[in-house]
């Protein structure tokens, strides 16, 4: 029979479809594993609405699961309970050392344009504020560009949401 | 909350996202290439979610809400029916007034008693977020130039105008469903 810690270890090593340096364990979308039994339910939310990961995940999930021997369900619940708060510690050093910026915490009130045209980001490069917002869009909608004034260097952001 | 309501809600976000990536390729500048097409990309799941809610209230799909109803059939509101390219004034006053628009129905929403409705208002709130930022980054850089403000002051009365439906949104949705409508049994 499975154990919920052999689901979470499993979930541990699907990688973000888009940012493959983490997985989804890292990523903090994971929000429950309940074990009954051979049954395996899943709850899972999504970073952004409109992502196009959502069913490689969900697929993903539902795979590694089921080669586990158990009859998985995964869920998809909208609700407000994500948010890149909920990306662990680990997880946020992993996007660094790959050239990903992690996101800022996120205060009361949400994000503001003025903080995103402040110096307030670090260049994950070399550690320097002394960036810029170059695009409040990226490449997927988790990402801003910013560039670096002081190693030369345009990086991606993670918003903060 | 009515699903004739979530509908609007859900119209508008699809609409506008089609409206959206109509920039895609061919935007004044790179940036905004990418912010629209990321822009489309966010309200069209936004859309998806709120097409789900309602689906399970009329007994249907997603799907079927959003590619099968005859043009006419859809409530969204006038602004978002407009083909604005290659317009970028009319473009970002529309931006500016529709997400003004949207973060009060939101609010709105994120106080419902509806729980389910609640969370998910609250979580695209979230991502609209940056949709505001980017107009009012725009608003700003346009303060000045007669052709915005002329264009809000068109927009502006458009936001609650459901009734209409233009011709343009009949050549849209022509474009919208053409894959659906010619293969038959697809599931997407």
């Amino acid at each position: 029979m499975v154990t919920a810690e052999q689901v979470w270890d499993a979930l541990a090593e699907i990688p973000d479809p888009e940012i493959p340096v983490i997985s989804l364990v890292d990523l903090g979308v994971i929000r429950s594993v309940d074990v009954a039994g051979e049954q395996v339910r899943v709850e899972f939310t999504p970073t952004f609405l409109g992502c196009p990961a959502l069913e490689v995940m969900r697929d993903a999930m539902t795979d590694r699961i089921a080669a586990l021997g158990a009859e998985p369900e995964v869920r998809v619940i909208t609700d407000d309970s994500w948010s890149t708060d909920r990306i662990t510690p680990e997880g946020r050093e992993k996007l660094r050392a790959s050239g990903f910026a992690p996101p800022a915490p996120r205060e009361n009130g949400g994000p503001q344009l003025v903080q995103l045209q402040s110096k307030a980001f670090r260049c994950p490069y070399c550690g320097s504020r002394d960036t810029a917002l170059e695009n409040i869009f990226g490449p997927t909608p988790c990402r801003s560009v910013r560039y670096c004034r002081s190693c030369r260097q345009p990086f991606e952001q993670f918003k903060t949401i | 909350m009515s699903a004739q309501r979530l509908l609007e809600l859900a119209d508008d976000e699809l609409i506008l996202g089609w409206r959206n990536s109509e920039w895609t390729g061919i935007a004044p500048m790179l940036e905004e290439d990418v912010a629209f097409s990321s822009i489309a990309q966010n309200e069209i799941g936004h859309a998806r979610a709120l097409y789900e809610l309602a689906a399970r209230e009329l007994g249907t799909t997603a799907d079927e809400l959003a590619f099968d109803r005859s043009p006419d059939e859809y409530r969204c509101s006038k602004l978002v029916q407009l083909q604005l390219v290659p317009d970028w004034a009319r473009t970002i006053a529309r931006h500016v007034v529709y997400e003004r628009a949207d973060q009060q129905r939101l609010e709105a929403l994120k106080g419902s008693d509806e729980a389910e409705l609640a969370g998910l208002a609250a979580k695209i709130d979230r991502e609209e977020a940056y949709h505001r930022m980017h107009a009012q980054m725009w608003a700003e850089r346009l303060a000045d130039e007669p052709r915005f403000n002329e264009a809000l002051a068109e927009l502006e009365p458009l936001v609650d105008a459901r009734d209409e439906h233009l011709p343009e949104l009949g050549e849209l949705w022509e474009e919208m469903t053409m894959v659906r409508r010619s293969v038959a049994g697809a599931t997407w």
